[in-house]
C-alpha cells in the first residue's frame, strides 16, 4: 500500500540556484552518509529523494529497503532545521514509521517521502551516524 | 567458437559446483561464514561484501529456502516489507557471496569446523523456538504457539499440519506485540483482503470457514506498556466490518499522562484512545485489548481434550513508565474460548553445545556482536539482540557487527595471514555426510514455481510446504542443466569431429531471403530452393 502525497504547492521559484537557474529542474543535494561522507548531486525537480539515492547510486548502506512503500524507515534523512520548517507536512503513516527509525531527530523525515521542490537547491541532509565504536573514522568526517 | 563457449560454461559449472572455483581465484582472501539466511545474516553479508572488496562470504541456511522471517514471519498482508528480499537478492547474486541452503550449522556441520574454515563465523540463526507460558492446559487442543499459528499461515514446513480449528466466536492471544496484532489482523480480515497475497491456502480455506468474531488481545502489564508499534495498531483500527471493544475503564486517566510520554509513545497511547471512543457499531467483529492480566490455566471443555476457556489472574502494576511490573493479585478471571494463540516471544535456540549461551535470556552473549570468550565467533540479529524489532532494527544491529568484524580484520585480532579454505573444505565435508546444498540459483527455480503456483490464483506464490518437494524442484532442474550441456558439448564434439557442419537459423534466413528474391518476378512468395548443396552454399555464404 502506497501513500500518496500531494504534490508541491509551493511557487517554482529557483532563486537560490543562479549558476543553473537556466534548467530550472537540477536541484543540488548534499548526502553525508553513515560514516560521515559527502556526496553532491544534482535532482531533478519532483523526484523523491529516494530516488535520488537510486539513480546516483549513493553510497548509503540499506538505504529505501521497503522501496518507498513506507514500511521501514531505513529512508531516514535529518534535515536541516530552516529546511524542515518548510517541508510539507508528514502524514500520519510517515510518522508511524519515523517513531521507529534509528537516530531519530526533532527534523528527521522519511526520504521516500520528501520530494524535491527547487527551493530546497544547495541543502545537505544526513543519514544517522553510524556506532559510536568507529572513533577514529569518525571523528575525520564530524564535519556535517 | 561454440565448442569454446560451452566448454568455458561446462568448466565454470562444474568449478562452481565443487565450489574450487573461487579457491583458486583469491588465495588469501578473508572469508567470512554467516550462519542463517534472515535479515541478519543478508545484512552483515552486504556490509562485509561492501567495505572489504577481497572479503568472500558463504551464507549456510538450514532451509533450501532464504530470508528467514522475512518468509516466513511477516504477514502475508505487509508484501511491502518483503520488498527487503530484491536487497538479499542482490547481495546473494554477487559474485563474492554464495549462498548454501538445506545445511542445518550444528547439526550438518559444526561451527567449530566452520571456525577452522573461515577467518570469522558469524550467527544469525535468529530466533526459533517459542517461549512457553508454563501453565496448566497449555497442551490441549485448540491452544497455538504463535510461532506455530504464523508458521502455519506462512508455509513453515514444520508446521503445515497444524489445522487450527476456528469454529469457535472468540480468539485470545496472550501477548500485545507486533505479532500478537498480527495474528489478530488475519483472524479478523475480510478474505478479499487476504486472497491475494501469499498465504498458504490451506489457511484461507481454513480462514474463509472460521467463526471467529471476537478477538481478545491480553497483555500482563498497562495500556502504556502495549509492545506492538502503531502501524500494527492504526491497521487493526482500520479493519472493515470490525470495531474496538474496548473497556473505558482500563484507559482511565491515561489522557494526563500523555504529556511526559516520549512522542512514539505518546502517538500509540493516542491511538488506542480514540479507538476506545471509535467504531461501527454495527460490525460483525471486533477485537479488545485486555490489561493487567497473565494467565494462569487453560480451562477444558467437557471432553478433557479440547480448550474451553482461560483463567486469567489480575495483576497490579508497579514502578512507573516502560519499567513498570505487573504483580498478580489473588483475583482471577475465566474467559470463554475456544481459540487460544500465545504470543510472548520468540527465543534463541542453542543451535551446538559449543558455542556460548546465555539460558536466560536465550541470546549468545556478545560484546557488540562479539562472542563472549569466543575470538573469530560473532553474533547478529535476533539472536544477539533477542527476538524483537523491526527489519530496520535487525539491520543496523547487523551493520554494526559487520563494523566489528571489519575492525577486527584491519586491526589484526582477526589473523587473515592464515590461509582458509572456506567452502572447499566445508562442501567437502558435507559430501561426506551425504548433505546436498541448494544452491541460489536451485532456490531461483522454488521461486519460480511458487510463482507459477500462484498466479492462477491472483497471488503473488503459492509456498511449496514440503521440503521434500522443494529439494526435488531445485535439484531435478539442476540435473536436467548439466545434462544439456553434457549433450551439447558431445553434439558439438562429434559434429566438429566428423567434419558436420550446421545450418544456424541466421543461416536459414539467408536461405529465405534468396528464396522470397527469386520468387519475386513470378509473383510468388518464394521459390524454393531445391538443392541441398545450393542450399548450403548460400547459408554459409
Ligand atoms: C511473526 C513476525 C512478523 C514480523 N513482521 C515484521 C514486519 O511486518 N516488519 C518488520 O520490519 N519486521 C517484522 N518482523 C521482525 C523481523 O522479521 C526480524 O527483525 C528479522 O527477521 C530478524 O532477523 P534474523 O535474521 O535475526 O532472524 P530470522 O529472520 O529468524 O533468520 C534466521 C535464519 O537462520 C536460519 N537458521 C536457524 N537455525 C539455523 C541453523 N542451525 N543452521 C543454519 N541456519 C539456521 C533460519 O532458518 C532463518 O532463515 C516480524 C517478526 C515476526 C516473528
Ligand atoms: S523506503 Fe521504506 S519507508 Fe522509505
Amino acid at each position: 500500500m502506497m501513500v500518496t502525497r500531494p504534490l508541491h504547492t509551493l511557487p517554482k521559484l529557483c532563486s537560490q540556484s543562479p549558476q543553473n537557474g537556466s534548467s530550472g529542474s537540477k536541484v543540488l543535494v548534499h548526502f553525508v552518509n553513515q560514516s560521515g561522507m559527502k556526496s553532491s548531486v544534482f535532482v531533478t525537480e519532483g523526484e523523491s529523494l529516494l530516488d535520488a539515492v537510486i539513480k546516483k547510486n549513493l553510497d548509503i548502506s540499506g538505504f529505501g529497503a521497503c522501496e518507498g512503500t513506507l514500511a521501514c524507515s531505513t529512508c531516514h534523512l535529518i534535515f536541516e532545521e530552516s529546511v524542515y520548517d518548510k517541508l510539507e507536512q508528514t502524514v500520519d503513516e510517515e510518522i508511524d514509521m519515523l517513531d521507529l527509525a534509528y537516530g531519530l531527530t526533532k527534523t528527521s523525515r522519511l526520504g521516500c517521502q520528501v520530494t524535491v521542490n527547487c527551493w530546497m537547491d544547495g541543502m545537505t541532509v544526513c543519514v544517522p551516524q553510524e556506532i559510536k565504536d568507529q572513533r577514529g573514522k569518525q571523528e575525520a568526517q564530524s564535519s556535517k | 567458437m561454440d565448442i569454446v563457449g560451452v566448454l568455458v560454461l561446462l568448466l565454470v559449472c562444474v568449478f562452481t559446483a565443487a565450489d574450487g572455483w573461487r579457491g583458486l581465484s583469491s588465495a588469501s582472501s578473508p572469508r567470512v561464514c554467516v550462519v542463517g539466511g534472515g535479515p541478519a545474516g543478508f545484512y552483515t553479508a552486504q556490509q562485509l561484501l561492501k567495505a572489504r572488496q577481497d572479503a568472500l562470504v558463504d551464507i549456510y541456511e538450514r532451509l533450501p529456502v532464504p530470508f528467514g522471517l522475512v518468509r516466513f514471519g511477516v504477514a502475508p498482508d505487509h508484501p511491502e516489507v518483503k520488498n527487503v528480499i530484491n536487497t538479499f537478492t542482490q547481495t546473494a547474486h554477487h559474485e563474492r557471496c554464495s549462498f548454501h541452503g538445506n545445511v542445518n550449522v550444528g547439526r550438518d556441520v559444526s561451527v567449530e569446523e566452520l571456525r577452522q574454515a573461515y577467518h570469522a563465523v558469524v550467527l544469525s540463526n535468529g530466533a526459533e523456538a517459542n517461549r512457553p507460558m508454563g501453565i496448566p492446559g497449555e497442551n490441549l487442543s485448540g491452544v497455538f504457539a504463535a510461532k506455530d499459528f504464523v508458521g502455519w499461515y506462512n508455509g513453515i514446513p514444520a508446521n503445515k499440519e497444524l489445522c487450527p480449528d476456528l469454529s469457535c466466536e472468540t480468539a485470545v492471544i496472550l501477548g500485545q506485540g507486533n505479532v500478537a496484532l498480527d495474528v489478530a489482523r488475519i483472524l479478523l480480515s475480510p478474505l478479499d483482503m487476504l486472497k491475494a497475497t501469499d498465504i498458504t491456502q490451506h489457511a484461507l480455506n481454513a480462514l474463509a470457514g472460521s467463526g471467529v468474531r471476537r478477538v481478545l488481545i491480553v497483555g500482563r502489564r498497562g495500556p502504556l506498556q502495549i509492545a506492538c508499534t502503531i502501524k500494527e495498531l492504526r491497521e487493526l483500527g482500520n479493519l472493515p466490518n470490525t470495531r474496538p471493544e474496548l473497556l473505558l475503564g482500563d484507559l482511565e486517566g491515561i489522557e494526563e499522562t500523555l504529556k511526559d510520554l516520549p512522542r512514539p509513545r505518546k502517538r500509540l497511547t493516542e491511538l488506542l484512545l480514540k479507538a476506545v471512543n471509535g467504531g461501527d457499531n454495527k460490525a460483525e467483529k471486533s477485537w479488545s485489548f485486555r490489561f493487567c492480566r497473565s494467565p494462569v490455566e487453560v480451562l477444558a471443555g467437557a471432553d478433557g481434550k479440547r480448550a474451553a476457556g482461560i483463567r486469567l489472574a489480575l495483576n497490579k502494576l508497579e514502578g512507573s513508565g516502560e519499567n513498570v511490573r505487573a504483580v498478580p493479585t489473588d483475583q482471577l478471571e475465566d474467559v470463554n474460548c475456544g481459540l487460544i494463540i500465545s504470543s510472548i516471544g520468540y527465543k534463541s535456540i542453542l543451535i551446538d553445545p559449543a558455542v556460548p549461551f546465555d539460558p536466560r535470556r536465550s541470546v549468545v552473549p556478545n560484546d557488540m556482536g562479539r562472542v563472549q570468550d569466543a575470538p573469530g565467533l560473532y553474533c547478529s540479529g535476533w539472536v544477539k539482540r533477542g527476538p524483537t524489532g523491526v527489519i530496520a532494527t535487525t539491520m543496523n544491529d547487523s551493520f554494526d557487527t559487520a563494523h566489528v568484524i571489519l575492525q577486527d580484520m584491519e586491526s589484526g585480532l582477526l589473523d587473515l595471514s592464515i590461509k582458509k579454505p572456506g567452502a572447499q573444505a566445508i562442501s567437502g565435508l558435507l559430501q561426506t555426510r551425504g548433505v546436498r546444498t541448494v544452491l541460489f540459483s536451485e532456490w531461483e527455480k522454488i521461486n519460480a514455481e511458487e510463482e507459477r503456483r500462484g498466479k492462477p490464483h491472483g497471488k503473488p506464490r503459492e509456498k511449496l510446504l514440503d521440503v521434500e518437494e522443494m529439494l526435488q524442484i531445485a535439484w531435478s532442474s539442476r540435473i536436467m542443466d548439466i545434462l544439456t550441456f553434457l549433450v551439447l558439448l558431445l553434439v558439438c564434439v562429434f559434429t566438429a569431429a566428423d567434419g558436420v557442419r550446421t545450418v544456424l537459423f541466421s543461416e536459414w534466413e539467408k536461405i529465405n531471403a534468396e528464396e522470397e528474391r527469386r520468387g519475386k518476378p513470378h509473383g510468388k512468395p518464394r521459390e524454393k530452393l531445391l538443392d541441398v548443396e545450393e542450399m548450403l552454399q548460400i547459408g554459409w555464404s
